[in-house]
């Protein structure tokens, strides 16, 4: 267990290492980053200048070497727009974000599981239809249009929820229905598969035929089992949401990361972007290190596969 | 979906070497056959030039509603085009982009997933860890902050979609050749002083083609939300070619007004992605049912 440990967090952080030189390189896709910094007419002396000030005549290894070594400290520079550290205009806006995504991931989990527990043993009842159906359009829904509907018939058309900013619980209902729903339709997708695939394990007919009641099979044996799967899947579907996160955001002009991530990169605040791109997928590989410490506790076989292999 | 793997308490059916087609998966291709037909033949089926300006029509309703013309069946947006023949038109975009980033994630992902998993060792780590870190990044941050910096042209959306969602064929491609290169043929093959090029692609790649058509019809559908999105965003295929994604931008703004606009490309863009889906539901049971994706 310690030495599967050990060789995650390894991995986790050569992955860091490597989204790092995605960051890295995100800066200098752009051409001279001076351009962006100095006005148009700047002269060529000033430019010159501010090249050697920002050190961008080292090698480009030594640039990125320094980049990291200020980057683990946090210190993703000034923002360009904004003109105050990168980092601390995250942090500020990343509780928002993080309500948001924990509000539409909690929001799929409670209504998929049980729903999709609920066809699976029911399996072809309306119920069963019915919940097929809503897993298809969930999964061909793009959250912007979700979210325009939304906007049209509860905000506009009804008055329920307000249709932007962030006030309260009532402004939280709609962004967190309109980012929860692609993912609801998966995991009622998950839950339902894979309940039917125990529901056919021979240990669960061995249960059956020796007595044990039909409440405690199906909610004892069955669902622990069935939780598996559906465990590793919350932590890439967290990231996944994380990314949805900006366009919600956007459209409900929800104070958050991805709102700020949206406005960084249209006013060419490429610190900014790094800095927030880098965040992400710290927190991304952060969750993903711990779903994968819950499922081997859950799951103890996986532990003695990956050694076999 | 999975059904297939449960066991019923009937007695075994006759084989049937393919499952018939469900209503769905008919479903599916009828949409999917109608979508592309009508992208394609757009030129020929728009009633209108979709980029031409009737400021005199402009916001008119559907055909249905009291304001709306019969000329424009979907109604006018706020230059006063009409939105069918937009949609029609859209449409060339959003599939056409589509199948050109699926097409490159596909060669890029098939490509490194089949080293990885057949040269394992070095390569397969190295490999796999790159896979990590494209999952690890906010893909659409990324390919924002790209086609900013690159400028957003038809080329620039197709090369960053395909770059960012190779990984998926990867990962299927890679665990998939793991185990066919332990099988006989390809060890036979090898024994028989086949090189590894030859190897790969007569006898490795034509036995992991299931999982990648499966693989890139569900991508397919992503793409089209995708490339949307980036659209809407205002860094997708740039006006005045007419793309669904900017149809919702615009019409976001006329929200409270003129519900049409936002409306129709949105439900463009969702029977054509449900479609996809269902023609990949449908290939992988018929293909092969103990896929799980």
């Amino acid at each position: 267990m310690l030495a599967y440990l050990a060789r995650r967090l390894l991995q986790s952080v050569l992955v860091l290492l490597g989204v790092s030189v995605i960051v890295f390189g995100l800066l200098h896709l752009t051409g001279d980053p001076t351009r962006l910094l100095l006005p148009l007419e700047a002269r060529e002396e000033d430019v010159r200048q501010l090249r050697a000030l920002l050190g961008l005549d080292d090698p480009l290894w030594v640039q990125y070497v320094r980049f990291l070594s200020h980057a683990v400290r946090g210190d993703f520079g000034l923002s360009f727009k904004h003109q105050v550290p990168a980092l601390g205009l995250i942090l500020d806006t990343l509780p928002a974000t993080l309500e948001l995504t924990a509000a539409g991931l909690g929001l799929a989990l409670i209504v998929a599981v049980p729903l999709g527990i609920l066809a699976a043993l029911r399996r072809n009842s309306l119920l069963d239809a019915i919940c097929s159906i809503g897993v298809l359009v969930g999964q061909a829904m793009p959250v912007y249009w979700l979210g325009l509907l939304l906007i049209m018939v509860f905000a506009v058309g009804l008055g329920w929820f307000p249709a932007a900013g962030r006030e309260g619980v009532r402004s939280l209902v709609l962004p967190a229905i309109a980012l929860g729903a692609f993912s609801m339709a998966r995991l009622a997708r998950l839950a339902r598969s894979g309940m039917l695939e125990v529901l056919a394990q021979d240990y669960v007919r061995t249960a059956r035929a020796a007595g044990v009641r039909a409440f405690v099979v199906t909610y004892k044996y069955a669902l622990k089992n069935a939780a598996i799967p559906l465990v590793t899947v919350v932590g890439l579907e967290f990231g996944i949401l994380l990314g949805g996160a900006v366009i919600t955001e956007t459209i409900f002009a929800w104070p958050g990361v991805g709102r700020l991530a949206v406005d960084a990169i249209f006013s060419r605040d490429y610190p900014l972007v790094q800095a927030i791109v880098a965040v992400l997928a710290t927190l991304f590989v952060a969750i993903n290190l711990l779903v994968d410490l819950v499922y081997t506790y859950l799951d103890p076989r996986i532990v003695y596969v990956r050694r076999a292999r | 979906m999975t059904d297939a793997a449960v066991a019923t308490d009937a007695l075994p059916a006759p084989a049937r070497v393919r499952p018939r087609p469900s209503f769905r998966a008919v479903f599916g291709i009828t949409v999917l056959l109608l979508m592309s037909a009508s992208a394609l033949l757009a030129p020929r089926l728009a009633p209108w030039d979709p980029s031409r300006q009737m400021l005199l029509k402009r916001l008119r309703p559907p055909a249905w509603e009291a304001r709306g013309l019969r000329e424009h069946p979907l109604g006018t947006d706020h230059l006063g085009r009409d939105i069918l023949s937009r949609i029609l038109y859209g449409g060339r975009v959003s599939l056409g982009v589509s199948l050109s980033s699926v097409a490159l994630a596909a060669t890029l992902g098939v490509g490194l997933g089949l080293s990885a998993g057949f040269f394992g060792g070095r390569t397969d780590a190295i490999i796999m860890r790159v896979v990590d870190v494209f999952l690890a990044v906010p893909y659409i941050l990324l390919a924002m902050g790209v086609v900013f910096a690159l400028g957003p042209s038809l080329l620039n959306v197709i090369l960053v979609m395909g770059a960012t969602r190779w990984v998926q064929f990867a990962r299927i491609v890679r665990a998939d050749v793991l185990s066919i290169r332990e099988r006989e043929f390809v060890v036979g093959a090898r024994a028989r002083g086949n090189r590894a090029p030859r190897l790969l692609l007569r006898h490795v790649l034509p036995n992991a083609l299931t999982p990648i058509i499966v693989v890139a019809t569900l991508e397919l559908a992503f793409m089209i939300i995708y490339e949307s999105a980036l659209s809407f965003l205002g860094l997708g295929v740039q006006p005045p070619t007419p793309t669904w994604g900017w149809m919702l931008a615009d019409g976001r703004n006329y929200i409270a007004t003129a519900w049409w606009l936002a409306t129709f490309p949105g439900l463009a863009i969702m029977l054509t992605v449900l479609a996809v889906n269902l023609l990949g539901d449908w290939l992988r049971d018929a293909l092969d049912p103990r896929l799980r994706l």
